[in-house]
């Protein structure tokens, strides 16, 4: 009997109704293992390698516009070569800068950060680590996937429009992006944009029910919330958060898309386009609404970047600390009060758009309070190291590393909160390097983080140690090399989203950094490329993985065999008895979960 | 299934729903807080632009029409009966429920035929208001109406009030879809075999908050 026949194996007494359906034997062709496949294990694979081409292309970009920033008189001949008119004499036109800058951000926002971060770990580490034989809909799970390809398909292709994708920017504020005649990018490139995001939508609202019901539906005997590992939890808030903000997301761009094709004025009001000398007929639309409906997503949306991270964190660090994680409750109960923030703050992006300074007062104490929950977790963090008997994996260094980004780019977190410093600051360098070090570095930390360590369970090899150093140290120095002088720049009042400072007296002076923050960055990408290659050397070369247990981890995942089948546990799914972080305890090195508690054990 | 859950379970220590519904359930609510927030970020963008606005036209004069009696001029007459019919889809919906819980698959099917012939119904009488109302000029980006103060109105009336009843109109064709599909699956004994009709309550949960959204449609654009 395959494991396809027990993964609706009845865990309760309403999943038995269900195995006559979902159980039937049935054999598994190419097309049912690897690419309409309903297995998590292998829908994860997918959504990380997806992932992981969309960061390669999504960096590539910002290559490309760094060495516009670094390099403003020069022309590079290959560049004609490759984009034609977009790159004419060899040097990108404003319209490409634009839609560089843009299609940067979308991409690695919602295609690398949101579904190939969430997407990898959630599918991953949910059925595994709460010990269920797969997600509680596996169909759904796999719809999600595809629907994601199909919103990649649709972002992909807008690349190859005649008139170029969206370039007004990842936020795509209206009036310009509800415009086609005041902007190329704002032709078929934004509906298309609109339509990616709408599957996108669609993917992120399936996998998220998913996630969520799982988690509170299928955990094993035992497996009580509080005995989870802290990366199920921050998964749980991360689903919810994209459940609840998504979806008004959606409803701003139907409503964009009926402003952009139906003659409606939703955003729209006493606008005169100055390139055509005509004064268009719409009135009474707000165009700050798009900004009210576009942040009520886009601020929950930082969260869903980090909380997948910090979970990744906090469980890698524990197992490589061989501590107990410090504060389990704490680390929960921050995690919450995080999401429930996340929806209260949204305004602390618009201070500047005329927003009541009264009100604005009250965002930029609940932006403040933020502070709080963060702070919590990276103390715990620090106390979880502290005294505790380190091993440096791969792993743990890109946790310890995203400890260190997180501080780095939080700290600014809280100039910016600041309805009175943002006067200043917004829209400059300074914004750019914020959220670059605290939402982009920190998060790529946390899944690199999560691969290097899962990569075992994934694979059933190890990646490269050496590459791996390499790529960690590097990215390291690189990720602070580039960042840093930007809030220097930042403050001087640089403002992002220009293509060309040289005819300013006040930051022309920037050049030379820009040229070394532009060098940094193409050895980081240079780096990032060695790591991609460790992946794939590595799926087929690596070192294998010889114990089910190479880390010395308690949580449910390394009870399985080193390459679990569909359905996970050859026989019975373990029973739970203890929670995740037994480790160094009664002086055993650690206590799996599936270890029923002693009568002569210490407690806790 | 409730009267088997043995007393004093501890509901949250896994190996079981701590609500003790099936996932298919459970992503339906959460589904449907989802949508909650679409309609609800739908329904504050119109409250805005509406309180943005400094008049807006009297829904007791736009919506004062009947079909083949139609110079009545009876205010909000016709969307009465249709938020009736949409109710009354709901009772029905109720107790097609009711009898799945009784596995009485007869009842099922009287009682879902029903709930579709009121769907179906309302989406007549919507298409018929949405033809009326295009016929006096109005549509997307088109607001004929004037302001109740007299003067001229912007065309956003028009544009939240297409926009907004036609999404919630899709959801009740999204909804008719489904029960027929639940009719169909009924009739073929599908519930029968699996011996509980769970999914004709996931079909009402789904079937009541489109009714619930009704609600705050009609009081937005018909009574405010």
């Amino acid at each position: 009997m395959s494991n396809e026949t027990t993964i609706h194996v009845p865990a309760e007494v309403v999943h038995e109704l269900h195995v006559e359906e979902h159980g039937a034997h049935h054999k598994e062709s190419f097309i049912t293992k690897y690419v309409f496949s309903q297995d998590h294990k292998m829908i994860c694979k997918q959504f990380l390698i997806t992932g992981i081409i969309w960061a390669i292309l999504g960096g590539l970009m910002s290559v490309l516009f760094r060495l516009q920033l670094g390099y403003p008189e020069a022309s590079f001949p290959i560049l004609e070569d490759i984009f034609g008119k977009w790159a004419k004499g060899g040097k990108f036109t404003p319209e490409a800068y634009y839609a560089l800058v843009t299609m940067h951000g979308t991409v690695l926002v919602f295609f690398v950060l949101t579904g190939g971060l969430s997407g990898t770990f959630a599918n991953f580490l949910i059925p595994l680590q709460i010990g269920a034989r797969d997600m509680a809909s596996p169909f759904l799970n796999m719809l999600s996937y595809w629907f994601f390809w199909l919103a990649s398909v649709v972002i992909l292709s807008s690349f190859f429009l005649e008139t170029g994708p969206a370039s007004g920017g990842w936020t795509v504020y209206p009036p310009l992006s509800a415009l086609g005649q005041v902007n190329e990018g704002s032709k078929a490139g934004m509906d298309f944009w609109i339509i990616g995001m709408a599957l996108f939508v669609v993917s992120s609202l399936l996998g998220g029910l998913n996630y969520i019901s799982t988690i509170l539906n299928m955990r094993t005997k035992g497996m009580s919330m509080t005995r989870v590992p802290l990366t199920i939890w921050a998964i749980l808030f991360t689903a919810v958060l994209g459940v609840l903000s998504f979806p008004v997301l959606l409803s701003g761009l139907i409503l964009l898309l009926f402003d952009r094709h139906a003659g409606t004025s939703f955003y729209l009001s006493d606008i005169f386009v100055a390139s055509t000398q005509t004064a268009l007929p719409n009135e009474g639309g707000s165009a700050i609404l798009f900004q009210h409906l576009f942040w009520f997503l886009g601020h929950p949306e930082v969260y869903i970047i980090i909380l997948p991270a910090m979970g990744l964190v906090s469980e890698v660090m524990a197992v490589n600390s061989r501590k107990p994680i410090f504060g389990y409750m704490a680390m929960v109960g921050s995690l919450f009060a995080i999401a429930i923030l996340a929806f209260l703050v949204w305004a602390h992006h618009m201070f500047v758009t005329g927003l009541n300074p009264f009100l604005g007062s009250v965002f930029v104490l609940l932006t403040l309070l933020i502070a709080v929950p963060s702070a919590i977790k990276v103390f715990n963090w620090l106390t979880t190291l502290w005294r505790g008997n380190i091993r440096f994996t791969p792993a743990m260094l890109f946790a310890i590393g995203f400890v260190s980004m997180f501080i780095s780019g939080g700290l600014t977190g809280i100039f910016l909160g600041n309805s009175t410093l943002d006067i200043h600051l917004h829209d400059t360098y300074f914004v750019v390097a914020h959220f670059h070090i605290v939402m982009g570095v920190s998060a790529f930390f946390g899944m690199f983080c999560g691969i290097y360590h899962w990569y075992p369970k994934m694979y059933g090899r190890y990646l490269n140690n050496t590459m791996a150093y390499i790529h960690f140290w590097i990215t390291l120095a690189g990720a602070y090399l580039i960042f840093w002088p930007l809030h220097y720049e930042g403050l001087a009042g640089v403002p992002r989203r220009y293509l060309d400072y040289s005819n300013w007296h006040a930051f022309k002076n920037f050049l030379e950094l820009n040229r070394f923050i532009s060098t940094v960055a193409m050895i980081v990408f240079a780096v990032q490329l060695m790591f991609v290659f460790n992946f794939f050397y590595s799926i087929f070369k690596g070192r294998k993985v010889v114990t089910p247990n190479p880390w010395g981890a308690n949580t449910l995942e390394w009870t399985a065999p080193i390459r679990p089948g569909h359905g996970n546990w050859p026989g019975e799914i373990p029973e739970v008895y203890r929670w995740a972080y037994d480790y160094g305890k009664d002086g055993r090195s650690f206590i799996p979960q599936t270890e029923p508690v002693s009568p002569q054990e210490s407690k806790h | 299934m409730a009267q088997s859950v043995p007393a004093g379970q501890k509901w949250w220590s896994g190996g079981h729903s701590p609500f003790h519904v099936e996932y298919g359930k459970l992503m339906m609510w959460y589904f449907l807080m989802s949508d909650a927030f679409t309609f609800g970020a739908f329904l504050i963008s119109y409250g805005t632009i509406r309180f943005a606005s400094n008049s807006w036209p009297d829904p007791n004069k736009v919506f004062n029409t009947f079909p083949v009696i139609g110079e009545m001029r009876m205010p909000l007459a016709f969307v009465s009966l249709m938020t009736f019919i949409l109710i009354m889809s709901s009772v029905t919906m109720v107790l097609a429920v009711g009898a799945g819980h009784n596995n009485d698959k007869k009842g099922v099917m009287k009682w879902m035929f029903f709930t579709i012939l009121g769907g179906l119904a309302f989406l007549g009488c919507q298409a018929w208001e949405w033809t009326h109302l295009h016929g006096e000029g109005a549509w997307w980006g088109r607001n004929p109406f004037m302001n109740i103060n007299g003067s001229q109105s912007s065309t956003n009336f028009t544009n939240f009030f297409f926009t907004i009843t036609g999404f919630h109109g899709f959801h009740v064709f999204s909804g008719v879809i489904i029960n027929i599909i639940m009719l169909i699956m009924t009739w073929r004994g599908v519930f029968e075999r699996r011996g509980h009709y769970l999914m004709i309550e996931k079909a009402g949960l789904y079937w009541h908050f489109v009714d619930l959204v009704w609600v705050f449609v009609f009081t937005s654009f018909y009574l405010l």
